[in-house]
C-alpha cells in the first residue's frame, strides 16, 4: 500500500544526469570503474574536461536547459588539482549557481560537486548511484509543474 | 570604469512576469569588464530566467544580444527589437536610458549601477571617484576625500578612525584622510593638508539637475 | 555666559553633558540638568548623539535657558546643509544661546536610521569659519545680516590617536577658523594627555579635558573595543571590576583623573552618560566643588 503513495512515473523515471569530469581524476576513475566491471547506472553522461576549473556557470545552466535533470561536477580531491586550484574555483562556481537555482525555485540538490582521485573507481560508481537515486526521488526537472 | 551588479534574480523575474518574448541586451564595455552585464553574463542570466520560467510553467522566449556600447547611438542602431514585448538591458543605467530612448518598447534594468571605480583584484572593485565636477586630488595626494571619506570631509579626518586606520562607519573601508596624510607625508607635501579647504561648490556635482558637456569645436 | 569670559577671568572651567530624549518630554532632562548645574559652568546639549534621532539640541537649549541652565549648543554637520546650519546659528542667537560646539557628527550608519542620506555639505572646520563670518555681520556668501551675532565657538579633538598628527593639523585649522575653546574625547591616562598637551603647545586655545564616568568594567571594555580614541588602562578596568560600589569607585576614578590633569589644561568636560547626579561628587573629589552640607543643616535645624 505504501508503495502506491509514490506516483508510478517516479518509480520508473530514468533521469538524465550530466557529469562534468576532470581528465586527471574523475574521468580516469570512471574508466577504472569500467575496467573493474563495477555496475553503475547508465543515467550518467560524462563530459570530459581538462580540469573542473574549466567549468563555467553557462555549462551548468545549459545542461539543464538542454534536458538534464541533474548535473554533477567531479574534480580532484582538494589540494590535489593538477592545475593547483582549478577544483576550488569550480567549487565556488557550483555553489554560486546552486544558490541562483534555489532562488528561482529549482532544487539546488540537482547540482553537486564531488571530489575524488583517479584510483577511486568504486567511489565513482557510488557517486553515480547516489546522484541517480537523488534525482530519481526529485523527479524530472520539468513536466510536473502542475503537481507543484 | 562603471561598476555595476546584477539585480537579485527574483527582482528580475518580477519585472519580466508579464512578458513571454524578451530581448536581453548586454554591453561589452564597462559592465563586461566588471563581470556584470557582458555577453557571458547575459547568456547566464537568460539561461537562468528560461529555466525558472519553464519550472514555473510559464515558458519565456529570450533572445540574447551584446553590443559594444549601449551609451552610443551608433552601436544601438543595428540592433533589431521588432517582435519583442520588452528589452532587458544588462548595461549600466546609462545604457538603459539610451535603449529606452531609442526603442518604443519597455526597457528594464538587469543591473544595479554602482559607481566609478577600479579593479582592486580579480573579482573586487572599489570606488575611487565621485564625479563631483570639481577635482581636488592635487591637494590630497591623489586620494579622493569626496568619495573615499564616508563624510566627504575636506579638511582632515574626523575623530572616528580606528587604530588600524579604518573608517568609523564599520564598512571596513580605510580612513581616506589617514591614507591622504600618509601619502602627503611620503611625498613631502604635508603642508597642503594644513591649508584650509573652503566649502565645496556642490552645484558642480549631480545636485543641480543632469549635467551636460559641450565641446563646440568638435561638434559636427 | 560665554565660556571664554570665564576662562579669560582665570577660572578653571567645568562643563557637563546631557542628551535630549527620544520624544517630547523634557521634564526628566531638565531635572537632571538642575542637579548638574550648581557644580558646572555650562552643559553641552548633544545634537542627535550617535547619529540617532532625538529631540533637537536647539529646542532643548532654549528650554534650558528658560530654566536658568547654561547650555552649550552642539551642532553637527551630518544632518543639515550650509543654508540650514547658518539659519540654526541665527536661531540660536535669537534664543539667547551663547556657546556653540561644532562637530562633524557620527555617520548615519552608526545610528538608528542607517538608510538616511548623510549631508556633510560642509565640514567642522568650514562650519567654524562660516560661524565666525556670521559674527562679522555677513552670511557666508556676503549678504548682510541684521542684528548682532556674538557666539562663543568651540570644537573638539581626539587626544589619543594613532597617528596623532592629523588630529593636531585639524585642531590648528579649527582654532584658525575661530574655535575659542576645545573639549576633548574622554581621557583615562594622564600621561597620554600630557604627551598630547606637549604636542599642541604651539596652539593657543583653552583645552577642556574630557572625562567619561565609568559605569562598570564591562562598559570600559566595550569602549576600549568600540569607541575610537578611548583607552581605559587595564588597572582602571580591574578597579571597576573589583569595586564594591561601582558608583563610588567611578566617582573616585574620575576625581583622581581630574586631579592629575587639571594643572595641564584650562578646564574639564564631564560626560556622565545618565549619571548626572554623580557629577557634583566627582568635582568635589577633584577639589573643584563643595558639596552642599545637607547633614549639618539638618543638625542645625
Amino acid at each position: 500500500m505504501q508503495n502506491n503513495v509514490t506516483p508510478d512515473e517516479t518509480e520508473t523515471f530514468e533521469p538524465k544526469i550530466i557529469a562534468f569530469c576532470c581528465h586527471y581524476c574523475a574521468f580516469a576513475a570512471a574508466d577504472l570503474a569500467g575496467t573493474m566491471r563495477l555496475q553503475y547506472p547508465p543515467n550518467i553522461h560524462i563530459i570530459r574536461l581538462p580540469c573542473t576549473g574549466k567549468v563555467d556557470a553557462l555549462y551548468l545552466l545549459k545542461a539543464f536547459e538542454e534536458g538534464a535533470d541533474g548535473v554533477m561536477v567531479a574534480g580532484c580531491e582538494e589540494g590535489s588539482c593538477h592545475f593547483t586550484n582549478g577544483n576550488l574555483r569550480a567549487k565556488k562556481r557550483v555553489h554560486h549557481v546552486r544558490d541562483q537555482l534555489e532562488q528561482t525555485g529549482i532544487e539546488g540538490e540537482r547540482l553537486e560537486m564531488f571530489n575524488l582521485s583517479s584510483a577511486m573507481g568504486s567511489r565513482f560508481a557510488e557517486i553515480a548511484h547516489l546522484m541517480t537515486d537523488r534525482i530519481r526521488k526529485l523527479g524530472p526537472l520539468f513536466g510536473n509543474e502542475s503537481a507543484n | 570604469m562603471i561598476v555595476a551588479d546584477q539585480k537579485p534574480i527574483n527582482e528580475i523575474l518580477g519585472m519580466l512576469e508579464r512578458y513571454d518574448k524578451v530581448l536581453f541586451v548586454g554591453c561589452q564595455t564597462c559592465v563586461a569588464v566588471c563581470m556584470a552585464g557582458g555577453e557571458k553574463e547575459t547568456g547566464v542570466l537568460a539561461s537562468l530566467v528560461r529555466l525558472a520560467r519553464q519550472k514555473a510553467g510559464q515558458p519565456i522566449e529570450i533572445d540574447e544580444a551584446a553590443i559594444q556600447r549601449q551609451c552610443e547611438e551608433e552601436f544601438i542602431e543595428p540592433l533589431e527589437a521588432d517582435g519583442y514585448q520588452a528589452i532587458l538591458s544588462l548595461g549600466c543605467g546609462v545604457g538603459v536610458n539610451k535603449l529606452a530612448d531609442h526603442f518604443g518598447i519597455p526597457v528594464l534594468p538587469g543591473l544595479n549601477t554602482g559607481f566609478m571605480g577600479h579593479i582592486e583584484e580579480h573579482g573586487v572593485w572599489a570606488e575611487t571617484c565621485a564625479g563631483c565636477g570639481d577635482c581636488v586630488l592635487h591637494r590630497t595626494g591623489g586620494i579622493c576625500p569626496v568619495v573615499r571619506c564616508a563624510k566627504s570631509l575636506m579638511n582632515g579626518p574626523c575623530g572616528g578612525y580606528t587604530d588600524d586606520g579604518l573608517c568609523e562607519s564599520g564598512t571596513g573601508a580605510p580612513c581616506a584622510w589617514i591614507a591622504i596624510y600618509k601619502r602627503l607625508k611620503e611625498l613631502g607635501l604635508l603642508e597642503s593638508m594644513t591649508e584650509t579647504s573652503p566649502p565645496k561648490d556642490w552645484s558642480k556635482d549631480r545636485f543641480s539637475g543632469p549635467r551636460t558637456r559641450v565641446r563646440e569645436d568638435v561638434r559636427l | 555666559m560665554k565660556l571664554t569670559e570665564l576662562i579669560d577671568s582665570g577660572k578653571f572651567v567645568v562643563t557637563g553633558e546631557v542628551g535630549p530624549p527620544k520624544g517630547t518630554d523634557l521634564s526628566d532632562l531638565v531635572k537632571e540638568a538642575k542637579t548638574l548645574m550648581p557644580a558646572v559652568d555650562a552643559i553641552n546639549v548633544t545634537d542627535m548623539q550617535s547619529a540617532t534621532m532625538y529631540l533637537g539640541s536647539l529646542a532643548t537649549c532654549h528650554i534650558f535657558k528658560e530654566n536658568d541652565l547654561e547650555p552649550v549648543y552642539q551642532l553637527t554637520c551630518r544632518d543639515r546643509n550650509r543654508i540650514a546650519l547658518q539659519s540654526d546659528l541665527l536661531s540660536a542667537v535669537t534664543l539667547g544661546i551663547e556657546n556653540v560646539l561644532i562637530l562633524t557628527g557620527d555617520h548615519p550608519l552608526m545610528g538608528d536610521h542607517p538608510q538616511a542620506k548623510p549631508v556633510y555639505d560642509v565640514d567642522s572646520v568650514q562650519l567654524l569659519e562660516i560661524a565666525s563670518h556670521l559674527g562679522e555681520g555677513e552670511d557666508m556668501v556676503g549678504n548682510e545680516l541684521n542684528g548682532k551675532l556674538d557666539l562663543c565657538l568651540g570644537a573638539v579633538v581626539r587626544p589619543i590617536a594613532e597617528p596623532l598628527e592629523p588630529q593636531i593639523i585639524k585642531l590648528e585649522k579649527k582654532v584658525k577658523a575661530g574655535a575659542r575653546f576645545i573639549q576633548t574625547q574622554g581621557v583615562f591616562d594622564a600621561s597620554h594627555f600630557e604627551k598630547f598637551m606637549n604636542a599642541i603647545q604651539h596652539i593657543d586655545v583653552p583645552i577642556l579635558v574630557g572625562i567619561i564616568l565609568l559605569k562598570s568594567d564591562r562598559m570600559a571594555r566595550f569602549m576600549n573595543k568600540n569607541v575610537a580614541g578611548v583607552e581605559v588602562p587595564e588597572p582602571l578596568v580591574e578597579e571597576m571590576a573589583n569595586a564594591k560600589s561601582k558608583a563610588k569607585t567611578s566617582v573616585q576614578i574620575a576625581g583622581r583623573l581630574i586631579n592629575e590633569m587639571k594643572d595641564m589644561c584650562q578646564g574639564v568636560h564631564i560626560m556622565s552618560l545618565g549619571w548626572e547626579k554623580r557629577v557634583p561628587e566627582v568635582l568635589a573629589a577633584a577639589g573643584l566643588y563643595e558639596l552642599p552640607k545637607k547633614k549639618k543643616k539638618k543638625k542645625v535645624e
